[in-house]
């Protein structure tokens, strides 16, 4: 009775060979990225489609969680891993993933539209955004504009917690970048404002729309979307004066890729107008080349920031696990 | 008789158990020596151990007088609230939580008719949080457990019991409080561990880092160290925990020998007068604290059900294709741990605890590092869902399973073998019909666990094998709150029936 799954696995097994049978001269392009990139609301399907238009091959996504796990799952898999291309790490994470040896250089030489320089020889940018904290208009009329007006105030935000979240973790290096010595307070001050500290961007934005909190940690961009896809503008995002974080995804290719050819092909087309016009009204971030028509109508509403802050992949790395005691110590007291 | 084949079978059972649990940790890489905890470590321990006993003693307490007055009123909607005591449980953890804030949050209707009148709101986040979600989840299941527990007296005991003059205290010392004794420490220990274990509960509603539990600790060392010997360790201190738990349930338990009925019908007596007052009262009070929030989670889902994404029924179809797989599992080698135990096999019943203290991180990792050099994760993501489904559920179809395997047992046995039943004839004619109650509620339990448990298959899945909670989970990371509150709707309804196809079968075939 215990066989039962086992017998399963190699019905399941065997089914999948049989498929594949038909397409061995179709070459099998495999990119490992995170759950919302591919689910049917994300870019991935329109990628697929794009790309396989261009590539005589077959796309395949397969996805995990979100930035770290994939990280996590790199490293689990090893050199075994069936993919070419891993798609969905973050600058917080690149120096972890560069020291693995699983990644080789990409040697693409396009530029980026980033609004801060940023080049790495392993990892080519595909989108960014800016964290900042999104409220609705109709209930709050003036928000804080930086985070010391915000530990003042009496409202209540929800944020992300740095050990299972990314946006967490990227809100933990914000208060870093901007106040460095002074993150112990500025996060003292904070403890009263945080009604709660969820395990994942869902839970917090979920409580945040379910109007338990006033403020949530997301993008600059969030707003975006309520704006295009559900045609409400009440939601916006408050600009700091501190300057706003920001979250560079980027793309890389593996050393032991079986489709090294393939990956090359698939990084230089991520640079490509028909990738990143996808990217604005899927994944809701700024895609990294401004593709020649423009954002969607609607992005234009979305706040500039003054001063966009973004530690190099080094010092991101040095300084996650200091920040996150000092983070512990002053929300445990 | 068939005890021997039925402890062969059940040592099998228990070794593979304890192989599925082990080997990941193993595969992460375990080290024996420097068990000693960090001062994180410790104070994350402290606060896992408090809210979990703090979670199951409120449970216990407010489920005792529930299941009493369940067991001795006889109402109106009576059969369809002992049914919706299995709702909440089956609940995906996201979905509570949001369908509890939407009555005890800051913005819920609770504080919300308090302000109307001007009154101080309460604040759920919080240890007062965590423990009011874990009791809105487990109390139910106690009930449940205790209800199943008063039913199995036999008829007789209260008659005579009656026919002595029993006043209600005398009935409830010399009846009532050998079968808690029996049945209560069990309960006890099935809620304890599954708070133990809790993660998403603990963080959201404890309001920060102060609410970290062990298996957040363990989260933080898979994802933001990468440290896999550190979620051994952590993983192997929570089954360690578990195992204490169970001896200290054992040593408390004890039999509560009332000796076989005749299979009448009647239950506890109905006294009159102000019990009957009290009585009416804690029901009331108990269906509104959990049909509240289940309410906010009908109400939050309605709207969007109309226009779900086409996906979600190929995701319902997998989700209940392993609903059934997990079903048949769980429930044979439940009842045959169940079996064993009643025979007086300890390992028996403590093989079929532990899977309850089971982190399904370090499980899906230590599996994935195992079965990675050869298959395909994604060939795999079904297969291995469903096993860990079975085995994550089969506690508590044992909890559920074991009380009456128990009495048949001691009660039938003899008679059994003086009539030399055996094997096939024993199980049509004695084992089923005297477990059909507890089997159906602990297989409509088990199917309604694995159509909502997310598990290991975010780790396994690949393009097209999305489950319907993962396609809840994916709803959410693309800002669609409403259809994914529609879609979980969706899921908790086909749990629901799941639940209550089986429970139904189960109390239509003891009655029959």
């Amino acid at each position: 009775m215990r066989l039962i799954p086992f017998a399963l696995a190699f019905t399941a097994l065997a089914q999948t060979a049989h498929a594949q049978t038909p397409d061995l001269q179709t070459p099998v392009l495999n990119v490992l990225t995170y759950d919302s990139f591919t689910s049917e609301w994300g870019p991935g399907p329109a990628i697929e489609t794009a790309f396989e238009a261009v590539c005589g091959c077959d796309l395949v996504f397969s996805a995990v969680g979100d930035g770290a796990e994939l990280l996590a799952r790199l490293q689990l898999e090893g050199a075994r891993s069936e993919a070419s291309v891993v798609l969905g790490l973050d600058t917080n994470l690149t120096a972890q993933a560069s020291a693995t040896g699983l990644f080789a250089p990409h040697g693409q030489t396009a530029a980026n539209d980033l609004p801060v320089p940023y080049a790495d020889p392993n990892f080519l940018p595909y989108d960014w955004g800016y964290f900042a904290f999104v409220y609705d208009s109709t209930k709050l009329a003036t928000p804080p504009t930086n985070f010391e007006e915000l530990a003042a105030s009496d409202l209540k935000i929800v944020i992300q917690d740095p050990r299972s979240s990314t946006p967490g973790l990227g809100l933990l290096l914000w208060v870093k970048a901007a106040y460095g010595d002074r993150a112990s307070e500025i996060w003292a001050g904070l403890a009263d404002n945080i009604i709660t500290v969820t395990p994942g961007w869902s839970e917090a934005y979920g409580m945040f729309t379910a109007g338990e909190a006033d403020m949530v940690l997301s993008y600059t961009t969030s707003p975006a979307y309520h704006l295009i896809a559900e045609d409400d503008a009440t939601k916006a995002a408050a600009p700091f004066t501190e300057g706003h974080y920001m979250q560079v995804e980027v793309a890389g290719k593996l050393a032991n890729a079986p489709q090294p050819e393939l990956a090359d092909q698939f990084l230089a087309f991520m640079g490509s107008d028909a990738f990143q016009s996808i990217i604005p009204t899927t994944n809701w971030m700024y895609p990294a080349h401004t593709p020649a028509a423009g954002l969607p109508a609607g992005f234009e509403q979305m706040i500039t920031p003054a001063t966009s802050l973004l530690m190099s992949a080094e010092e991101a790395q040095a300084a996650r696990t200091p920040a996150l005691d000092e983070w512990l110590t002053a929300l445990s007291r | 008789m068939a005890d021997r084949a039925v402890t062969l079978i059940a040592a099998g059972l228990a070794a593979a158990i304890l192989l599925l649990l082990l080997a990941p940790l193993g595969a992460l890489g375990l080290k024996v020596q420097g068990f000693g905890l960090s001062v994180a470590e410790l104070s994350a321990l402290r606060f896992t151990l408090l809210q979990a006993a703090l979670s199951a003693v409120i449970s216990l307490l407010l489920a005792i007088p529930v299941a009493r007055a369940l067991a001795r009123r006889q109402f109106f909607g009576r059969d369809a609230l002992i049914a919706t005591l299995g709702a909440p449980f089956i609940l995906p953890v996201i979905v509570a939580v949001l369908g509890l804030l939407a009555v005890f949050g800051r913005a819920g209707w609770i504080n919300d008719t308090l302000a109307a009148f001007g009154l101080l709101g309460f604040s759920i986040y919080g240890l007062q949080g965590v423990v009011l979600a874990h009791v809105f989840f487990n109390m139910p299941l106690a009930v449940r457990m205790l209800l199943h527990g008063w039913q199995a007296i036999p008829a007789e005991r209260f008659r005579l019991a009656a026919s002595l003059g029993f006043t209600p205290t005398a009935t409830r010392r010399h009846i009532e409080r050998p079968m808690l004794r029996e049945v209560l420490p069990g309960a006890a220990l099935v809620v304890f561990v599954i708070c133990l274990t809790s993660f998403a509960v603990a963080l959201t509603l404890g309001g920060g880092p102060r609410a970290t539990t062990v298996e957040l600790a363990i989260y933080q060392a898979l994802r933001f160290d990468f440290d896999l010997p550190t979620a051994a360790r952590l993983a192997l201190l929570q089954f360690a925990l578990c195992a204490a738990a169970y001896v200290v349930a054992a040593r408390i338990s004890l039999p509560s020998g009332f000796g076989a009925g005749q299979g009448r019908k009647g239950g506890p007596p109905a006294p009159l007068g102000w019990r009957r007052g009290v009585d009416a009262l804690v029901i009331i009070a108990a269906a509104l604290f959990l049909a509240l929030p289940l309410l906010a989670v009908l109400l939050n889902g309605l709207p969007g059900l109309a226009d779900l994404p086409a996906s979600v029924w190929g995701a319902a179809g997998r989700s209940l294709g392993i609903a059934f797989a997990s079903t048949a599992i769980s429930i044979t080698a439940a009842l045959v741990l169940a079996l064993a135990s009643a025979q007086g096999r300890g390992w028996a019943a403590l093989a079929a605890t532990l899977p309850l203290a089971a982190s399904s991180l370090v499980l899906g990792t230590g599996l994935f590092l195992i079965l990675q050099p050869f298959f395909r994760p994604a060939d795999l993501a079904l297969p291995v869902t469903m096993a860990i489904n079975a085995a994550l559920s089969l506690p508590f179809a044992f909890r559920i399973l074991t009380p009456e395997a128990r009495t048949l047992y001691a009660d039938y046995r003899r008679l059994g073998q003086s009539l030399g039943m055996a094997g096939r004839a024993w199980i049509r004619w004695v084992v089923f019909p005297r477990l059909a109650r507890p089997m159906g509620f602990a297989a409509g339990l088990v199917a309604a666990l694995s159509m909502g448990d997310l598990g290991v298959i975010a780790l396994f899945a690949g393009e097209g094998q999305a489950t319907l909670p993962l396609l809840v989970q994916r709803l959410m990371g693309a800002y669609r709150m409403e259809a994914a509150a529609s879609a979980a709707l969706l899921l908790v309804l086909m749990s629901f029936a799941l639940f209550w196809a089986f429970d139904q079968w189960g109390r239509r075939y003891a009655d029959a």
